[in-house]
């Protein structure tokens, strides 16, 4: 349906749509929509893309601060651990409230294993798997009592065990003194390849790469590699599992899948993700404490996943970046008032949480399927709507 | 047909044009140097990291108003305050913002977990830290120059609390209870180790969390044991009702704290039951101090009561300032001698230095309530004490 | 032996408390399904609204007595929280009734912040000492104290349950209360007006919340902004315990997380020879839930729901 005025795009009020009663949306002509699926665009969309990954660091850097980088960096981590609940909340559709423990297992994991505490110092190549592993083993002892819970039952018992680990975490320094209880492990080992530390500035083809930037890249590689796997999953026969019990157990079980396996399959993977994440994470800070794994932290990542759009990658990386991005943007508030009202009328501090809450409601009152649902899920919730007809 | 929502554009200009605000620094102008304050400002620890920022501003502004001169330039002090929300992660990327943002000396940060890790930050960049109330040990055994610390470490409060309340106390029977954070714990350890030494017996040994109210269960497992004394290491928000429990479950025995009790706050939260209770704080008495009193003064009728750590944010400002003052100089590699040279009078007591960057032991003030008010009891150590063992 | 009925008398004080935030969650949840994180923060709002009011009677001289002031701060906070549940249900959760069910939770979580940190700015950051009102005399029997504080607020909750029960089951709203929890659309279609009805349960639930946060307050003596987060995320625990949406579920889950609470703080140490100690009270009561679960699914007294999510 191209436009009669030649322009390529239309300006409509909805009545009805998968985003919301009255939304006024733009149209954009069909022109566009084969333009979108040729390869040759594809292809381009995607190497710029990396090129702007790439450059990202320098970018901040110099526009923003370096603090941004780091910030990036952080995104990065907070992206990885969205799509590892991505995997128990959007596509196994089971309400994970604690999956902050096995980000803490991978941090202890790898905390433990590279710091003077024991005197180990294994390298990291050995110690992120290691910690993937570790985690997977603790997704399924979290999945096995829940197997036969629904809903909220399933939350309270994940938000328990989440603050179960959190206190052994905690408490674990006497009789044996495993994790140095709620001083922390320090000085942890930074992540080195061989020779090449990530914790040292070096120089490469004339450009310096501080130590934020190494770390940024690194993430990036490992968050790449946790993209495409989610990818695989969701289109391969575990993830139509998943989608199957998601949407309704006792049919998928009738289909012949095996419920128990699945659910419990989709607990290590989440929990594996977050336990590379941990891993990292270790490597980056230098320091590990209980008090970074607190139940906050499992409902800020569980707010990434459903606020970008749960169940759609592309969704949950925008979740994550904005979740991320947010709190530190409105530090600014502070310059923002000075610039607009000549004077600060607020304190910067005490609004940016609640605006950072307002901002929360406003998303899901807005877009409550997420900010970048995918379009199937769209469709249904349309549909939902349209049948039970209430506004 | 693309669909683009008018409201997706929307929320995302809402988002540049906030981005955008954060390119515009001010530009650090001829007499105008930036002093770097991270706390919590929101979150349960929000009234500490508040007490915090005031002490340290009021600092600033004491300072401003003497209108001084450095190194040929008339300056001005610029406190730039930024919430790390107790939190590590979030406490790197404020400590990269500060360094990002040149300023020339950072106080903070509040808690252990969030200094160590910033630490890190702020000494590849070469900035001088001082903080106010972190305790843990190992944030000056990272071998960096350029942190220090005005708060005396647990090991010597643990200490004289242990000799304490065995030879002036006459305890016997002690019951020991802590909140599980790095504060309490390894108040309370030094405590039972210092009371075991000096053959006293631990009758119990209690736990509770940071956020908890109720504390009957485990008062209730002490009175079991008829301690003659119980140590809280904790904070006063929780030390005041623990007190209150305490008598309302009809347990006879004082109450001994640290520093993190010995406030106003836990007098009014712990009510009537708040008499008697003993607790430390390193330092002398405020009264005893010189402007001492006039500092508390200044202070409430600025910013109202103080709720514990204020006087230490005062004074590790004080002591970046002055260095600076001293150096003649702002440039962070010029002063930085002088601050590991200080040797001062702050309102919370002798500031001076060791190698490490921790307070040189410094005296520690018991004091205990009678008549609904903070009495000092006795003063122990000094300038004559042993520099710390460490 | 003599502490454990001092234990117990801990645990069934520190259990009605639960359960008097517990009845407020389970009636929202009956009803709509939703988990309201939003409500510790009402709780904290009523106790801090009851404080604020009494402290300027306490302040102004005026000689009433202490159960009067805390009647008129009662009084106070009741209907300031019953404003805030129906503005949160109409504003937050109303337009989301048709969404997935994960919206509406985020929404309630960005209430909570909400509100917290307007707390924060109204109210200061500092912890506000409640006046003691309530007398608190204490009674000694058989080597325990139980002080009549304590034994008001038990009392309180069992008549709230009471009332919320009679409530549910002898009234008109609580047949269209019922009727909506079942099946929203029919109850419409048979003349119950489900906007409403939803609206009175949240009215209902924050006046309760009022109640609660006042005699949390005058318990312990505090109140802080940030006093809200623990106990509703207890009292949640308590009201999925005891069957989330069954009132009486609520005040029985309430009771018995109080005195797993409290036997745990009191005996893991001894009972593992030292090895734990009360610092594990948390993964304790955890414990125990989980344990409940695995052989309930639906909590203690929750109904069994057909398998269709």
């Amino acid at each position: 349906m191209a436009s009669s005025d030649g322009l390529p795009f239309t300006v409509h009020r909805s009545l009805f749509t998968g985003y919301g009663k009255g939304d006024t949306v733009i149209y954009i002509s069909d022109r566009w929509q084969r333009w979108r699926r040729d390869p040759r665009v594809v292809w381009t969309v995607y190497i710029t893309l990396a090129a702007l990954l790439v450059v990202l660091p320098f970018v901040t850097d110099w526009a923003l601060g370096r603090s941004w980088v780091r910030i990036a960096a952080f995104a990065l981590l907070y992206i990885m651990l969205a799509l590892g609940l991505n995997i128990v909340v959007g596509y196994a559709g089971l309400l994970d409230l604690g999956y902050v423990a096995f980000f803490a297992v991978g941090a202890y994991c790898y905390a433990l294993l590279a710091s003077p505490h024991f005197g180990l110092h294994l390298p990291f190549w050995l110690l992120l798997p290691l910690g993937a592993v570790v985690t997977c083993i603790f997704g399924v002892l979290l999945g096995a009592p829940t197997l036969r819970l629904r809903g909220d039952y399933l939350a309270i018992v994940t938000l328990g065990f989440g603050e179960i680990i959190r206190i052994f975490l905690n408490n674990l320094d006497a009789p044996v003194n495993i994790t140095n209880g709620p001083q922390g492990v320090n000085l942890i080992d930074p992540i080195r390849v061989g020779e090449f530390s990530l914790a040292q500035t070096h120089s490469f083809l004339g450009f310096t790469f501080p130590v934020v930037y190494n770390y940024y890249y690194l993430f990036l590689l490992l968050t790449l590699a946790v993209v495409f796997v989610s990818l695989r999953l969701e289109d391969s026969r575990i993830g139509r599992a998943w989608v199957a019990i998601r949407e309704d157990e006792v049919a998928a079980a009738a289909m012949g899948i095996n419920t128990r396996n699945v659910k419990l399959l989709a607990f290590a993977m989440g929990a594996s993700f977050g336990g590379v994440a941990g891993g990292l994470f270790a490597g980056f800070q230098g320091l590990v404490s209980p008090e970074s794994f607190t139940i906050i932290e499992s409902i800020m990542i569980l707010c990434m996943v459903v606020l970008g759009g749960m169940g759609h990658i592309p969704g949950v990386i925008l979740g994550a970046v904005l979740l991320v991005v947010l709190p530190e943007a409105l530090r600014y508030l502070g310059p923002l008032q000075q610039a607009l009202f000549g004077r600060v009328l607020a304190d910067p501090a005490e609004l940016r949480l609640l605006v950072f809450g307002l901002a929360l409601i406003l998303v899901m009152l807005l877009r409550p399927s997420g900010l970048w649902p995918s379009t199937v899920r769209q469709r249904e919730l349309a549909a939902g709507a349209a049948e039970s007809g209430r506004a | 047909m693309i669909r683009v929502s008018v409201t997706g554009a929307g929320l995302s200009l809402a988002l540049t044009l906030l981005l955008t605000a954060c390119g515009q620094q001010s530009p650090s102008s001829g007499g105008v140097i930036r002093i770097g304050q991270v706390s919590p400002l929101t979150g349960p620890q929000a009234h500490l990291g508040k007490d915090n920022d005031n002490g340290a501003r009021l600092a600033v502004e004491e300072m401003n108003a003497r209108g001084l001169t450095i190194g040929g330039v008339k300056v001005k002090f610029e406190l730039v305050s930024e919430d790390d929300q107790a939190d590590p992660k979030t406490g790197t990327i404020v400590a990269q913002k500060l360094v990002d943002a040149k300023v020339a000396g950072v106080i903070g940060h509040l808690n252990s977990g969030t200094t160590i890790p910033a630490s890190k930050i702020y000494h590849d960049a070469g900035i001088p830290q001082v903080s106010p109330s972190a305790t843990n040990p190992k944030y000056t055994l990272q071998g960096y120059k350029g942190a220090f610390r005005v708060m005396a470490n647990d090991v010597q409060q643990g200490k004289t609390l242990g000799e304490f309340a065995l030879a002036k106390l006459g305890a016997k029977k002690i019951a020991i209870i802590d909140d599980r954070t790095a504060y309490g714990q390894g108040l309370a350890d030094e405590f039972e180790k210092a009371a075991k030494a000096g053959g006293a017996a631990i009758v119990g040994r209690e736990y509770t969390n940071d956020r908890s109210t109720d504390f009957r269960a485990i008062l209730t497992s002490v009175k079991g044991r008829q301690p003659d004394l119980v140590f809280f290491g904790g904070m006063d928000a929780q030390a005041g009702p623990m007190a209150a429990q305490m008598r309302s479950l009809g347990i006879k025995a004082r109450l001994l704290g640290g520093d993190g009790a010995q406030s106003q706050e836990f007098i009014k939260l712990a009510g009537a039951a708040a008499e008697g209770t003993v607790a430390s704080s390193p330092g002398l008495p405020l009264d005893k101090m010189p402007g001492g009193k006039s500092f508390a003064d200044r202070y409430s009728a600025k910013y109202g009561q103080i709720q514990i750590y204020a006087p230490y944010a005062y004074d590790a400002a004080m002591t970046l300032m002055e260095a600076m003052v001293k150096a003649n100089s702002t440039v962070p590699a010029k002063y930085l001698p002088e601050l590991a040279k200080t040797s001062r009078q702050g309102v919370s007591g002798p500031i001076a230095f060791d190698d490490k960057g921790d307070l040189k032991s410094g005296p520690i003030t018991l004091y205990i309530v009678k008549g609904g008010k903070w009495n000092a009891l006795e003063t122990v150590g000094g300038t004559a004490a042993a520099a710390g063992k460490k | 032996m003599d502490i454990f009925l001092q234990q117990l008398v801990n645990g069934i004080v520190l259990g009605a408390i639960y359960a008097l935030v517990a009845l407020g969650y389970t009636m929202v949840y009956g009803i709509l399904g939703l988990i309201n994180f939003a409500h510790g923060e009402v709780v904290m709002i009523g106790a801090m609204v009851a404080l604020a009011v009494i402290q300027v009677l306490v302040g102004s001289g005026v000689p009433l007595p202490g159960p009067l002031i805390a009647a008129v701060g009662l009084a106070a906070a009741i209907p300031v929280c019953m404003a805030l549940g129906y503005a949160i249900e109409r504003i937050a959760y109303r337009p989301l009734r048709q969404a997935p069910r994960l919206a509406a939770l985020i929404t309630a979580i960005g209430v909570s912040i909400v509100l917290q940190n307007a707390a924060m700015i109204v109210w200061g950051r500092q912890y506000h000492s409640f006046p003691a009102l309530l007398p608190a005399t204490p009674h000694h029997f058989a080597g325990a104290t139980v002080n009549d504080l304590q034994l008001f607020i038990v009392a309180l909750a069992a008549l709230i349950m009471a009332g919320l029960l009679w409530l549910v089951h002898r009234t008109r709203l609580g047949r269209a209360m019922r009727a909506t929890s079942q099946n929203p659309e029919v109850a419409g279609l048979m003349g119950v007006n489900v906007n409403t009805v939803i609206s009175l349960t949240f009215v209902i639930g924050s006046a309760l919340a009022a109640v609660a946060g006042i005699m949390v307050a005058a318990y312990y003596g505090v109140a802080h902004y940030f006093m809200g987060f623990m106990l509703g995320l207890k009292a949640f625990t308590a009201a999925v315990l005891g069957g989330i949406g069954n009132i009486a579920g609520a005040m029985l889950g309430g009771l018995l997380l109080g005195m797993i609470e409290s036997f745990g703080a009191g005996y893991i140490g001894p009972l593992t020879g030292g090895f734990l100690g009360s610092h594990y009270q948390d993964v304790f009561a955890f414990l125990v839930l989980i344990l409940v679960l695995v052989f309930r699914p639906s909590g203690l007294l929750g109904e069994r729901v057909s398998d269709r999510t």
